[in-house]
C-alpha cells in the first residue's frame, strides 16, 4: 500500500493530523494545525525525513484561506511526506519551523516576502527575495496582487550581519562581479584576509517566474519554466513536466523516458566539464581553463547536432518530448561520446599531474557533513562532504532504475572533494549516456495530457548537475497552473557556501565559489 | 614531464579556432534555425497563435493578401511555430545575424499576395553590418552585465573567450570594471532588484560608450516581460545602441552584434 511505509514515521505521533489523498502514488499529504508545525516537522525529521521544499499558498479565490506546506523526502521508502497547515487571513502567521529544522530558513523568509505569512520566531527575519526597491506590505504572490503592475518604489535600508570587534572590517563584493558571472552580493566580515563571516545576498535575478506562469496552460508555461536557468533547463523541464504528468496520470512512453534520461546526462556532462574548467580559472591555471573550455564547446556542439540547441532547450515537452531525435544523429552521438570521454580522461590526467594546481584545491572551502545535513544540502556539494544524497537513486526517476547510476561520494568536503566528485560523475555520465543510446527503445515520444484535476497538487523532480530540482505544482480549474513552486538545487545549497568560506582567506573565495558552481538564476527565479 | 608537456602540447595540437562565418550563413550544425515565412499561408490568423511569447503578428489585407510579422526580439527560437504550422508555411532558416540598431529593426515582415508570391522586408539592421564580420577593429573592451538572465546568453559570452571563438584575435576583450570598458554587453530582462546596479555600471563607464542588448530578455523582456519583478528589457533603463536577438544568441551572433555596434559608433 503506497502510504504504508511513510505512515510508519507517524506511529505514536502526538499531533493531530488529517490525511488528504494526492494523485501521485509516492506522496502522503497531512494537514495539521499551524501551531503544531514546528513540533510535527521536528518529529518527522527526527525519524529520517529531510526537508525537500516548502511553499506558501493563497487559496482565497477557491473559498479557502492562506496556507503553508512543508515537503519532506523519505529516501528510505522513495516517498514524500507533505505537511500542510491552513493559515487564516486574520492571523497570517505561524510559529517558525527554522529553529527546529534549520534547512527551512530561506523558504520561510521567502514565503513571508511573497505571501505576507510571518514565521514568528524566525532567527533571521530580514527580507530575502524582494530588495529595498519593493515597498513593505507588498506581497506579489497573493492572488489579489497584479502579476504585471509595477509596485511603487521604496528606498529602505537593508541590515547586513555585522561582526563586532577590533580590526574587523566589512568587504562588500558585487552584485556586479569582475568576470562574466551572475549578480549576487557578498558582504564579508574580515580580519586582514581571514573571513570571519559571509552574509550572501542573492535574488538580483528574481524575475517573478512563478507568478508569471499562473493561469497559463502547462505546455505554454513550460517555455518560461525551462528558462529558469539555461544550464539546468533539462532538469527544470523534466521536473515540471513530471509534475504535470503525475497530476494528470499521463503515462510517458518508454522512448521518451530514455531520451529524457539521455538529455539529463548530456546536461550533466557539459556542466561538470565546464565547471572543472572554471575551477582551473579560480586557481589561476589557464592551460586547464582553455583545454576544459574546448572540451565544453565540443560537448555543446554535440548537444546542438543531436537536438538543435546548444543548451538542450525546447526538447523536453509535457507528455514526453516535443520532437523525436533522428537515428543518424543518435548514431553520431554514440560515435562522438567515447572520443570525448578519452579526451576528458587525458585532461584530468594533466590536471592531476600539475601539483601547483592540485595543491590549491586541498583544504580550502571545507564543508562538514553535519552542516551539509542540517541545512538540507543536495547534489555535488553534499556528496563531496559525505552526504550521499542523489535523487537518481533515492527517488528513482526516468530510466535510472534500469541504468542504475553509481553514487560518487567524497568525505573531505573541500574544493578538491567537489572536484573529484565531478570527475567521477563525468565518467559515470559518459557511461550512462552511451548506455541510454544503446538501449533506446522504439516507439513514439509524445503523449496527450489528460485534464489536470482542479485544485490537486503533485511534485516533479530531477537530479540536475547541481542536485535535486523539485517542482511543486497545483492545478487551476482549466488545466492551467494555479501555483508553481520551483525549488532548485542551488536554492538549497547557497547557504552552504556561506558556511564553507569561514576561516578561509578572501583570495580563495573565487576558487571556493567556483567549486560549488551554483546557479544564481536557478535560485532567484 | 609536466611543464614540458604543457608547453609542447599546444604546438602538437591542431588549431581549434574557427573562422567566423559570413552573416548570411552558418555551416550546418543541426541547429534549430531562425523561423521565417516560406510559403503563402492559406489562412494567416491561426499562425499568430503558434508563438508562446506572441512574437508572430498577422494582418489581413484587401485583395486576399496578408502580412505576417515575426518580432525576432521576442522570439525564443523554440521552433514551435515551425513545428506546428499547418501546411509548413513557417520554416527554419540559417540566418543568425539578426542584429539591429533599433528595436523595430529586429522584426521581419512578409507580405503574401493572393497569387501565392511572398515579399519580405529585411530583418537585419544595417547594410554596413553585413560586411563587418571580416573586419579587424581597434581594441574594444567589453564589460558584461547580467541584469536578470537565465545565464544562457552569459555562458555564450564566456565561450567568446575560449580558443574556438577567440575574440581576442579581433581586438575584443572583457574587462573587470566598467571604468575600463568601451562597451556594455547586457543580458537579462532588467530585474527591479538589479536596476540600480545596472544604472551605476553604465554611469561608471567613460565616454564614448556603447550598450549592446543581447538575447530575447535584454531586447524585449523575453518570457519575463510584463512581470512585477522586471522592467522588460535593457532599453527601459539604458540607452541601447544594438539589439541582438536570440535565446541565447550563438557566439557568432554576439560577435556580429559587438562589431556592428563598434562600426556604427557615433552614427545615428
Amino acid at each position: 500500500m503506497p502510504f504504508a511505509q511513510t505512515r510508519t514515521l507517524l506511529d505514536d505521533c502526538p499531533f493531530t493530523v488529517r490525511t488528504i489523498a494526492t494523485p501521485a502514488s509516492n506522496e502522503t499529504m497531512l494537514v495539521c494545525d499551524p501551531s503544531d508545525l514546528p513540533g510535527l516537522c521536528a518529529y518527522v525529521t527526527g525519524r529520517g525525513a529531510k526537508l525537500a521544499t516548502m511553499t506558501g499558498l493563497d487559496l482565497v479565490p477557491l473559498g479557502e484561506q492562506l496556507g503553508v506546506e512543508f515537503v519532506f523526502s523519505v529516501a528510505a521508502f522513495d516517498e514524500f511526506l507533505r505537511i500542510r497547515a491552513p493559515i487564516s487571513l486574520e492571523r497570517r502567521s505561524y510559529p517558525s519551523v527554522t529553529p527546529a529544522v534549520p534547512a527551512a530558513q530561506w523558504y520561510e523568509r521567502e514565503v513571508k516576502d511573497l505571501f505576507g505569512i510571518d514565521p514568528v520566531g524566525h532567527p533571521d527575519p530580514r527580507r530575502l527575495v524582494l530588495h529595498e526597491t519593493f515597498p513593505h506590505g507588498y506581497h506579489p504572490l497573493r492572488k489579489n496582487v497584479s502579476a504585471t503592475e509595477q509596485a511603487p518604489t521604496d528606498a529602505r535600508h537593508f541590515d547586513y550581519f555585522e561582526v563586532q570587534g577590533e580590526g574587523v572590517y566589512e568587504l562588500p563584493v558585487g552584485p556586479i562581479h569582475a568576470g562574466i558571472i551572475e549578480p549576487g552580493h557578498f558582504r564579508f566580515s574580515n580580519i586582514g584576509e581571514l573571513i570571519l563571516h559571509l552574509d550572501a545576498r542573492l535574488f538580483y535575478t528574481h524575475r517573478g517566474i512563478e507568478k508569471r506562469v499562473e493561469g497559463k496552460p502547462a505546455s505554454e508555461a513550460l517555455f518560461t519554466v525551462e528558462r529558469t536557468c539555461a544550464t539546468c533547463t533539462v532538469s527544470h523541464a523534466v521536473a515540471f513536466s513530471t509534475a504535470v504528468e503525475r497530476l494528470s496520470g499521463t503515462q510517458v512512453s518508454e522512448r521518451a523516458t530514455w531520451l529524457r534520461t539521455l538529455l539529463l546526462e548530456l546536461e550533466r556532462l557539459y556542466n561538470h566539464v565546464g565547471d572543472i574548467g572554471n575551477l582551473c580559472a579560480g586557481a589561476g591555471f589557464h592551460a586547464g581553463t582553455s583545454r576544459g573550455a574546448i572540451l565544453k564547446e565540443r560537448l555543446q556542439r554535440l548537444n546542438e547536432e543531436l537536438t538543435g540547441h546548444r543548451f538542450l532547450m525546447g526538447v523536453v515537452g509535457v507528455g514526453g518530448l516535443r520532437y523525436d531525435l533522428h537515428s543518424s544523429r543518435l548514431e553520431h552521438a554514440a560515435r562522438t561520446l567515447p572520443e570525448l570521454r578519452d579526451e576528458f580522461a587525458a585532461y584530468v590526467d594533466m590536471l592531476l599531474e600539475t601539483r601547483s594546481f592540485t595543491h590549491r584545491l586541498v583544504g580550502p572551502g571545507t564543508l562538514d557533513l553535519a552542516t551539509a545535513f542540517a541545512l538540507g544540502g543536495t547534489g555535488v556539494s553534499a556528496r563531496a562532504a559525505g552526504l550521499a544524497t542523489d535523487y537518481r537513486i533515492d527517488h528513482p526517476h526516468l530510466a535510472y532504475p534500469l541504468l542504475k547510476p553509481r553514487r560518487v561520494v567524497e568525505e573531505a568536503g573541500d574544493v578538491n572533494a567537489r572536484f573529484l566528485v565531478r570527475v567521477g560523475e563525468v565518467m559515470e555520465a559518459f557511461d550512462l549516456a552511451e548506455r541510454a543510446i544503446a538501449g533506446l527503445p522504439g516507439g513514439t515520444v509524445s503523449a496527450e495530457i489528460a485534464p489536470l484535476p482542479a485544485g490537486a497538487s503533485a511534485l516533479g523532480y530531477a537530479e540536475s548537475s547541481r542536485g535535486a530540482n523539485i517542482h511543486w505544482l497545483m492545478a487551476g480549474s482549466n488545466s492551467d497552473v494555479y501555483r508553481l513552486r520551483i525549488r532548485s538545487a542551488s536554492y538549497a545549497n547557497w547557504p552552504l557556501v556561506a558556511r564553507a568560506v569561514v576561516g578561509n582567506i578572501v583570495p580563495d573565495f573565487p576558487l571556493i565559489n567556483k567549486s560549488f558552481e551554483l546557479c544564481y538564476s536557478c535560485c532567484d527565479r | 614531464m609536466g611543464i614540458a608537456d604543457l608547453l609542447l602540447r599546444p604546438l602538437r595540437s591542431p588549431v581549434v579556432t574557427a573562422a567566423l562565418p559570413a552573416p548570411g550563413g552558418l555551416p550546418d550544425r543541426g541547429h534549430r534555425g531562425t523561423p521565417s515565412l516560406c510559403s503563402a499561408p492559406a489562412a494567416a490568423a491561426p499562425l499568430s497563435t503558434l508563438c508562446p511569447v506572441g512574437a508572430i503578428q498577422v494582418g489581413e489585407h484587401p485583395n486576399g493578401a496578408c502580412s505576417l510579422q515575426i518580432d525576432y526580439g521576442k522570439c525564443l527560437f523554440c521552433g514551435n511555430c515551425v513545428q506546428a504550422s499547418p501546411s509548413g508555411e513557417l520554416c527554419a532558416g540559417n540566418e543568425f545575424a539578426l542584429v539591429g540598431r533599433t528595436r523595430e529593426s529586429v522584426t521581419a515582415t512578409w507580405t503574401a499576395a493572393s497569387d501565392g508570391s511572398i515579399e519580405r522586408q529585411p530583418a537585419a539592421g544595417d547594410a554596413v553590418g553585413q560586411s563587418v564580420a571580416h573586419r579587424r577593429c581597434r581594441s574594444v573592451h567589453i564589460r558584461h552585465l547580467d541584469a536578470g538572465s537565465c545565464n544562457g546568453c552569459d555562458w555564450e559570452m564566456t565561450a567568446l573567450l575560449n580558443p574556438v571563438y577567440d575574440i581576442q584575435r579581433l581586438g575584443l576583450d572583457f574587462v573587470a570594471s566598467p571604468r575600463h570598458a568601451d562597451l556594455l554587453l547586457v543580458t537579462g530582462a532588467m530585474t527591479r532588484n538589479l536596476m540600480q546596479a545596472a544604472r551605476r555600471t553604465y554611469e561608471a563607464m567613460p565616454e564614448p560608450r556603447l550598450v549592446v542588448a543581447a538575447g530575447a530578455c535584454a531586447v524585449s523582456g523575453g518570457p519575463f516581460a510584463d512581470s512585477y519583478a522586471t522592467a522588460g528589457g535593457a532599453a527601459p533603463a539604458l540607452p541601447v545602441d544594438v539589439f541582438v536577438p536570440g535565446c541565447p544568441p550563438r557566439p557568432e551572433a554576439l560577435i556580429h552584434g559587438i562589431l556592428v555596434a563598434v562600426e556604427n559608433q557615433g552614427r545615428r
